[in-house]
């Protein structure tokens, strides 16, 4: 045993040099995790210093230019005229429509998860809400293309866009408000329960109610991802000169807007303005969301 | 009035107004002075909240894990001022036992014995291992119960049994002293009997400091007691004579039941 | 009262039906579309590398996006790794519970956040030119840009869940490992790691199922050539890129090609998040 106490002792050397690694392993920890988070700076950065000029009321209002118009704005050295209108409405047509769709359907798929938690079907249920989930977004967009645009609208649609936008929606709002209710304490549902309410007003006065912002918080982060998807569109939506009303006709969104922008040397300017309010929409229903979850944590 | 023991004869480890403080304002232990004597065992009692754990694991440094703790005082090891050690050195001579048994699920009984070692990245000869973890086992009385299962998982044991198994990791760095926080609170009466007679065999070579809720543990074990109310040392003494004559009227009072 | 609740009882089982509909409604489309292609070049479409679109001379095979994907998504992973690891040991461990966690784990969430043709565009005008900066490819493009930006869409995938598992490792053995003279390294290397490396490991299976889909950022700095890359700064494509690319105008036999490597694309994605999801509920 005194050989131990010596061994002991000879590793008290050696001490210091695991005192040392240990400060500089928690060094690298700290210099990995600011590289970890440079990009959002630095993207942030440059959609702000290179868009900005181009932000002004007539950036919304009016529709995206053509590419003579933008040759000659560049080569008489002035701002190229026009907004992303046609890209704005046609996201909220489609945004909005993918959601009358998507979020009775994912609310009540949600709830049925909730309820039958433990059953084997609702297990196979989940299983495929979650192959659902990570299904790529361009995927979907070829699917809605076989859907609606060769079999219902006969051509590129709105329609089209905003059925592989609501399929998008769909796994994320499901989990999501499975997610919540189940943090509702059973004792508030067996309350109602014990009070004779019946079960479909448990769910809409009770559930619903108490999980609110948890389901607010799930459909706003479920739109916040989508409003940026650009693949299924240009699958199906396809991009329109002007503003759409007409959902059976190709529209624009502003992600498609970004991308012909991008394709067009004479409009290449315009993608760091049109991205700037991309941005900042997806990060203000970000921030929405993690308000409400901070609201109810308190 | 509170009574101290005013003189330990060398003291293993000598408590110097010791204050640790969870935020500027309140005192969880609040300068606390004691000398423990060597190869006894040393309870340390008093109402939950009192700043009994809080003053065991200010003598391992645990605090120094946590940035909002402030400790302030001094405490002596053989003699030595303890922050002159850095804490690896320091945790090597006093080590500690938990409330809830805690052997690491992911290794076998085998490699929790000596996981101090394997912490350190100490490397030792198989056959100094193989040494090490019978002498922890059997000084814990847990080799003949587990020799042939070494190479399970340590926490398909009992409770009991992983406790006394972190008792043998504990005891496999030969420590100066074992101190145990409350060891056999989540152990059923039977596994709580072998520790308190283990650790009645252990102070034979160890020294033992002991943090207890309950007076009854106390009293049938250690030879010293400590009494703490409110962060303070109320009464220090030989516990046989706390507990027939405690000389503070809190001692009394708690002693006799009327708080817990 | 029985009557509303069966009715709302058969109600929420109509709707679940919806999701197995429209499970098997894509996998069949799928399945269909891709039979023409099937049917012309059997099971070696899946490994030959021959593209060809010009008629009467039609081939094409799926192996060059095949490699392209699976190349881009593993380089991007391995970037990924120690930058997420770390940041997951910054949140979970170093600083948790602590505001600066807070902020270094929203901004991670803003990762999240972008759109993936911002980082397409970020991509092309900053990172391409540091590539051709740095000599590596003259125009910059490249299966190592692409997979670069791949890594720093995935992080904040990797690192939410890591930091997740990180921090359910129980404080007990964390102080026990203090209490044995380790130091914060040895704790989170021998204690917290191998406590939590199921959860860590299907994170990074997830972060990766999650790289394989990705289309715009991988379109505009992969170089859409239709060939395996020989190193990792040659030009390649993936599946994801190549449907996206070639879908204008497809027809016939290529829209049937493009369908064939949806579904591959389906397949290989569903088993990657499927196997990560499994280990991550076997595992909380």
């Amino acid at each position: 045993m005194i050989s131990l106490i010596i061994k002991t002792k000879k590793h008290l050397k050696g001490i210091n040099i695991r005192i040392l690694k240990n400060q500089i392993f928690a060094g690298v920890v700290f210099v990995f995790s600011f590289i970890t988070i440079s990009p959002i700076v630095l993207i942030i950065y440059k959609l702000i210093s290179k868009g900005y000029k181009q932000i002004n009321l007539a950036f919304f209002t009016d529709i995206a230019p053509n590419t003579y118009e933008a040759m000659i704005a560049l080569g008489n050295g002035e701002t190229i005229p026009g907004g992303i209108l046609n890209g704005i409405t046609g996201t909220l047509i489609m945004v909005t429509m993918a959601s009358i769709v998507a979020i009775p359907i994912g609310l009540l798929i949600g709830i049925f998860l909730y309820e039958n938690n433990t059953k084997w079907y609702a297990n196979i249920v989940r299983d495929i809400t979650d192959i659902l989930q990570g299904v790529p977004s361009i995927v979907l967009g070829l699917i809605s293309y076989f859907w609606v645009v060769k079999s219902i609208t006969h051509g590129f649609s709105a329609l089209a866009g905003s059925t592989a936008l609501g399929i998008m929606m769909l796994p994320l709002i499901i989990r999501s408000t499975e997610e919540t209710l189940k943090m509702i304490p059973e004792t508030i549902k067996e309350a109602g329960l014990a009070l004779g309410v019946p079960y479909h007003k448990i769910i809409l006065r009770v559930l619903i109610p108490t999980g609110f912002s948890g389901l607010l918080t799930g459909i706003l982060l479920a739109i916040s991802r989508i409003i940026g998807e650009t693949a299924p569109l240009m699958l199906t939506a396809l991009g329109s000169m002007g503003v759409n009303y007409n959902i059976g006709k190709p529209t624009s969104a502003v992600p498609l807007l970004i991308w012909e922008f991008y394709n067009d040397p004479n409009m290449v300017d315009l993608i760091w303005s049109s991205s700037l309010i991309l941005m900042i929409f997806v990060l203000i229903l970000n921030l929405i969301s993690k308000h409400l979850i901070a609201k109810k944590n308190n | 009035m509170s009574e101290l023991i005013k003189h330990i004869e060398a003291p293993v480890l000598d408590i110097k107004n010791l204050s640790v403080s969870y935020n500027k304002e309140k005192y969880a232990v609040a300068n606390v002075s004691a000398g423990i004597k060597k190869n006894r065992i040393t309870a340390i009692m008093g109402p939950s909240g009192c700043g009994k754990s809080t003053l065991l694991r200010a003598i391992n440094r645990m605090h120094s894990l946590y940035p909002n703790i402030e400790t302030k005082g001094q405490i002596d090891l053989n003699g030595k001022d303890t922050s002159t050690m850095s804490d690896i050195i320091l945790r090597r001579k006093i080590g500690m036992v938990f409330q809830r048994p805690n052997p690491f699920p992911t290794m076998s009984i085998y490699d929790n014995v000596i996981a101090g070692y394997k912490l350190n990245g100490i490397r030792i000869k198989k056959s100094e291992r193989d040494e090490i973890v019978e002498k922890s086992l059997r000084d814990v009385s847990l080799w003949d119960e587990v020799k042939d299962s070494l190479t399970n998982k340590g926490t398909f044991l009992s409770g009991g049994q992983q406790q006394r198994l972190c008792i043998a990791r504990a005891l496999a760095f030969l420590p100066d002293i074992i101190l145990l926080d409350e060891p056999t609170s989540a152990l059923d009466p039977i596994a709580t009997k072998k520790v308190e007679e283990l650790l009645i065999e252990l102070k034979e070579k160890y020294t033992i400091i002991l943090v207890t809720h309950n007076m009854a543990q106390a009293s049938r074990i250690s030879d010293y007691s400590m009494f703490m109310y409110l962060g303070e040392l109320i009464e220090y003494g030989k516990t046989k004579n706390m507990f027939i004559n405690p000389i503070n009227e809190k001692t009394e009072e708690y002693l006799t039941g009327k708080f817990s | 009262m029985l009557n509303s609740e069966k009715i709302t009882k058969t109600l929420l089982f109509l709707a679940s039906l919806i999701i197995i509909l429209l499970a098997s409604g894509m996998m069949f489309t799928l399945i269909n579309g891709s039979i023409p292609v099937f049917k012309e070049f059997g099971i070696n479409f899946i490994f030959s590398t021959k593209w060809n679109p010009t008629e009467e001379k039609e081939v094409y095979g799926a192996l060059p996006f095949i490699a392209g994907t699976i190349i881009t998504s593993i380089i991007a992973i391995l970037i990924c790794f120690p930058l997420a690891f770390s940041t997951s040991l910054f949140i979970g461990e170093y600083y948790r519970g602590r505001g600066l966690a807070k902020i270094i784990g929203t901004m991670v969430d803003m990762l999240a956040g972008i759109p993936s043709i911002v980082y397409g565009l970020w991509g092309f005008y900053v990172l391409r030119p540091l590539i051709v900066d740095l000599g590596f490819n003259s125009q910059g493009y490249g299966i190592f840009t692409a997979g670069l930006i791949l890594a720093i869409m995935i992080i904040p995938y990797a690192t939410s869940i890591t930091s997740e598992m990180i921090m359910m490792v129980s404080n007990d053995l964390k102080e026990a490992g203090y209490s044995l003279g380790a130091t914060r390294k040895d704790v989170i290397l021998k204690i917290i790691i191998p406590n939590a490396r199921s959860g860590i490991f299907s994170s990074y299976i997830l972060a990766f199922g999650r790289a394989l889909g990705e289309t715009m950022a991988v379109t505009m700095l992969i170089g859409n050539t239709n060939v395996i890359p020989k190193s990792i700064f040659d030009t390649g494509n993936t599946m994801a890129s190549v449907i996206a690319n070639q879908f204008g105008e497809a027809d016939g036999l290529k829209l049937s090609a493009l369908i064939a490597i949806a579904l591959l694309l389906f397949v290989i994605t569903g088993l990657i998040n499927g196997t990560g999801k499994l280990l991550i509920r076997k595992f909380s």
